[in-house]
């Protein structure tokens, strides 16, 4: 018997649906649903990461469902089949989280794990999607599934909100990607669209309303309001597939937009998705870091990460576009290896947060503290997290980076001299942004898990059981060794630049990262891993050898002050203050300050995004005013509608007279 | 990866390591001079760090073993960037493995994992200052990225063995690009090494402290890991600046002669480059915290102009 990956591929989606009503019927057993339907779901993912993985060549299939004379058409290639060893990887972790982390869900169990399962599939389907037919309708399933699990706790008005901004966001999008198909010369599989040449104006437009679609998706600036509001509203597990693979389904299509399906190249458009991607980097570091909110503060790194992805799109579109096809590779790499990292690492923070949430109530950053101590393996793992998100070497987020600086640094080849000398400015604006996400990371992990606890109730927070362990161990080691082993990674990214660019990097050694030749750059993981480690041992043990170990406990030192309590540890308000007062114009800000004379004084800041001033709520007014004006003909009588279509029908017989 | 190689790689790494202290000791000698004062000798460093060694440390209550781990691995991260940078000569095996970005990355690592360790007791302090360390890096890390890219793309390489091989084939000249990024490098290197007018080494003063507010807690053999590997760091931080700015004399071929001239030249740059980081130090006030964003965003400007020289003059 010979099965196709494609085929495992699929038949792992299904597998999904079916454990998703399996789930729903067995609603009643938590326990059945927890330790047996959402680990199975963890295997597939695991088969849908190893097929892909191993994956080689293009693979098609025709499903016999769909419309008549319109079947669902599948293909698996290599950018598709990276995309899906994301999503298998994750959910790997995920859904092994998720077999623990449910388990106070009594009541909603069942309709969880069944729009959980249909979210996994609906993506799958999306990744494999070869003609608009399939892709629209598993786009819909997924942002729909995904709707109703941000909305689980639809009792609190708040979630409802967010869950209505989700929706309206997703449906824009759609509406922009239905266009976009609409535009690409009147074919509806993928495989015709590849054959139609568009001329220059036609591709723009195409390209614009792809741009627009998959942006609002990814959490491009300024569509990327949804984003932290949906983020902390939905249960951990889901914020951590909503971040960790479902933005990327979004990336997936504007790649497979760019750089497949459309045949013309301008080089603007790599300028555009660059610089939209470096404004929403930026903003998205500079608003995380002012954020109390644990889940909004990842939420808005995670629009800090997307940025960084596109930024790296837009570099390799630019490439492209002057035909330097390696150098686009280079650029491409390191985008996909971003998304990669970016799995895991936001994966694993939104686990971390769940965990905190469940042992405390608490997504307060305020209220949160000293964690270290009773909830060691969360505290570790997001160390780990922590640490890979700011880009320190040597772990994965590190390696992403890297590889994105080396091909900013071969711009001056580009033949645009005005390019040339702009794109260094972006490079800036770029290491800038990395170095914001190291002062969002000390203060996420910082005031969540270290000093005092600033609540009593911390004191008794248990740390995470088995299952939720086994995710977060699964996810952090993945951090680690993606880090430590770039190697195996950009050798099989090397499979997906040949077939979108027809060109790949050197094949490296698996000690040395040499993206070009290792005169010009050279990074090795492991021997920085080695030394550092090295070095760190032999002192500790020479300090132990010709000195001693003797310690003493005792009260911290105070300068002098008698009284220490947790109120006096930094906020999460003073953090971020300095970078509040950085980027003032960043902000509105709402404050309340105290006056000398109040007994109990109250302090707080409230940092609120410009945008949604200046964009949407005018929109919304408009909208409004429209619906009001509209709703004067909605009278609620059966006579009035009947009149109506009297009315119309008469006008249209006197049109088509 | 020669045998030679790897000697001068570890000779290089044992003599940083050991000769760290000394420039430390150097700059507060040459400062006490300028000030009128006697000075303590410039092995001073060594007579703290071995009192320190010695003493029993103590530790707060409810330190985790973050806190306690910390300056391991400091010292770790530290001697690692102490062999990456060609100060004697530059055939060093270890190059290979990090570059200028890692380098970059791995005073990163350094600066958060202090940063965490400061906020791990939960003092007010420790807090504050691990926020101002981080605000102070926040834009020294980019300003030090510029630099060391202007330099890269003068190389074409990010191998900071190949761009200082390159820097000292090259005539001596003021080139525009260098020097606005020489004008980034120093600010940032007194930025990082918590000098004044960023932060002050010598105060205790707890409002304007950020180095020393940070390491509050630490005490013993902690603090002298901690102490030893900022000694390394600021020398680190000088060869980098001599490396970029005055390569020249550095042993380039794998031979003896090179090293036995390479090592008496490195020590005159390095007695110059301290004295006048004393000098700077005592000229200069120190200024109010509000201004440190100021201070480094004005050198991160003067990095990236300098990288935009490099484009417009090709230099």
């Amino acid at each position: 018997m010979n099965v196709q990956p494609i085929e495992l591929i699929i038949l792992a989606a299904v597998l999904w649906i079916v454990l998703g009503l399996v789930g729903l019927a067995a609603g009643k057993h938590v326990g059945f649903v927890r330790s047996i339907v959402f680990p199975l779901g963890a295997a597939a993912g695991l088969v849908v990461a190893a097929s892909a993985y191993f994956s080689t060549g293009i693979e098609t299939e025709i499903s016999l469902l769909g419309l008549p004379d319109l079947p669902f058409h599948f293909r698996l290639d290599a950018l598709s089949a990276f995309f899906l060893m994301i999503l298998g990887l994750a959910v790997f972790g995920i859904s092994s989280y998720s077999a623990g982390y449910f388990r106070n869900e009594k009541e909603h169990i069942g309709t969880i794990c069944l729009e959980y399962h249909v979210f996994l599939a609906a993506m799958t389907f999306v990744i494999l999607a070869d003609d608009a037919f399939l892709f629209m309708v598993s786009w819909e399933a997924m942002a729909l599934s995904s709707y109703f699990l941000v909305t689980t706790d639809h009792r609190i008005a708040e979630i409802r909100r967010a869950g209505f901004i989700y929706l309206l966001m997703a449906h824009l999008g759609a509406i922009s990607l239905l266009l976009f198909f609409g535009s690409m010369g009147g074919n509806y599989s993928f495989d015709a669209m590849r054959g139609t040449h568009l001329s220059g104006m036609q591709a723009t437009f195409a390209f614009l309303l792809a741009l627009f679609g998959f942006g609002a998706k990814a959490g491009m600036l300024p569509l990327h309001v949804w984003l932290p509001e949906a983020h902390p509203a939905a249960p951990s597990p889901v914020s951590a597939m909503m971040s960790g693979v479902m933005l990327k389904t979004a990336v997936y299509g504007l790649i497979r937009v760019l750089f497949d399906l459309l045949h013309l190249q301008l080089w603007w458009w790599g300028v555009l998705i660059l610089a939209i991607g470096l404004l929403t980097a930026l903003f998205g570091a500079v608003f995380s870091a002012v954020q109390s909110d644990m889940k909004r503060l990842l939420a808005y790194s995670s629009v800090e990460n997307i940025g960084i992805v596109f930024v790296g799109l837009g570099l390799s579109a630019i490439f492209r576009a002057y035909a330097m096809n390696s150098l686009a590779a280079l650029a491409l790499v390191a985008t996909l290896y971003h998304c990669l990292n970016h799995a895991f690492f936001k994966s694993l923070l939104f686990l971390c947060t769940g965990s905190v949430l469940h042992a405390t109530g608490e997504r307060n950053l305020g209220k949160l503290g000293g964690l270290i101590h009773n909830m060691p393996w969360v505290a570790w793992t997001a160390l780990i997290g922590s640490l890979a998100i700011a880009g320190l070497p040597p772990l994965n987020g590190f390696v992403s980076e890297w590889l994105l600086l080396q091909a900013f640094l071969f711009t001056p080849g580009l033949p645009h001299s005005y390019l040339n000398m702009m794109i260094p400015v972006a490079a800036a604006a770029l290491v800038l942004t990395g170095a914001a996400a190291g002062y969002v990371m000390v203060k996420f992990y910082g005031i969540v898990f270290l000093g005092q606890p600033r609540e009593e109730k911390l004191r008794e927070a248990k740390s995470a059981g088995g299952w939720e362990r086994a995710g977060l161990l699964w996810l952090s080691s993945g951090c680690i060794l993606l880090g430590l082993f770039p190697f195996f990674v950009i050798d099989h990214l090397a499979g997906v630049t040949d077939f979108l660019l027809g060109s790949r990097l050197p094949s490296a050694d698996w000690l040395f990262l040499a993206p070009i030749s290792s005169e010009r750059a050279s990074y090795s993981p492991i021997l920085f891993m080695i030394v550092t480690l090295f070095a760190t041992v032999l002192v500790f043990l020479l300090v132990r050898r010709f000195y001693h170990g003797r310690v003493r406990r005792a009260m911290p030192w105070n300068c002098g002050y008698p009284v220490w309590n947790a109120r006096m540890q930094d906020t999460s308000e003073g953090f971020g203050q300095p970078i509040r007062q950085i980027f003032d114009p960043f902000f509105r800000i709402g404050r309340e300050l105290p006056s000398p004379f109040d007994t109990a004084p109250k302090y707080s800041a409230k940092s609120e995004d410009r945008i949604w001033l200046w964009l949407y709520l005018p929109f919304a007014g408009i909208a409004e005013r429209l619906a009001d004006f509209f709703g004067k003909i909605q009278q609620g009588r059966i006579l009035v509608y009947l009149m109506y279509n009297f009315v119309t029908l008469i006008i249209l017989l006197l049109i088509v007279q | 990866m020669s045998a030679f190689g790897l000697f001068t790689q570890l000779m290089q790494l044992f003599l940083t390591v050991l000769i760290a202290p000394l420039l430390m000791g150097w700059v507060n000698q040459c400062r006490s001079w300028l000030q009128n004062r006697k000075g303590a000798g410039i092995d001073q460093p060594y007579r703290k760090l071995g009192k320190l060694f010695k003493k029993d440390a103590v530790i707060a209550k409810n330190a985790s073993p973050l806190f306690r781990g910390v300056p391991y691995v400091l010292f770790g991260s530290m001697c690692l960037a102490a062999s990456i940078v060609p100060s004697l000569a530059t055939d060093l095996s270890f190059s290979k493995a990090a570059d200028a970005i890692a380098l970059a990355g791995i005073f990163a690592l350094a600066r958060i994992a202090i940063s965490l360790a400061a906020m791990d007791i939960g003092t007010a302090f420790g807090g504050m200052g691990a926020r101002r360390e981080m605000l102070v890096g926040f834009l020294a890390e980019p300003a030090l990225l510029m630099v060391l890219f202007t330099a890269s793309l003068i190389s074409q390489s990010t191998s900071l063995t190949v761009i200082v091989e390159t820097l000292a084939h090259r005539h001596v000249e003021i080139y525009p690009s260098m020097a606005f990024a020489g004008i980034a490098f120093l600010m940032v290197l007194l930025a990082e090494n918590a000098r004044i007018p960023v932060d002050n080494p010598a105060s205790h003063l707890e409002l304007t402290m950020i180095h020393e507010a940070m390491i509050l807690e630490y005490s013993a053999r902690h603090l002298a890991l901690i102490e030893w590997a900022s000694s390394i760091k600021l020398f680190a931080y000088v060869t980098i600046g001599i490396a970029l700015f005055a390569p020249w004399g550095i042993a380039q071929s794998a031979d003896w002669a090179g090293m036995a001239f390479a090592l008496p030249i490195l020590i005159l740059k390095l007695l110059v480059a301290g004295f006048g980081l004393a000098l700077i130090e005592t000229v200069l006030a120190k200024q109010r915290i509000f201004r440190a964003p100021e201070f480094m965003g004005t050198a991160f400007l003067f990095g990236v102009l300098g990288m935009l020289v490099h484009f417009l003059l090709g230099a």
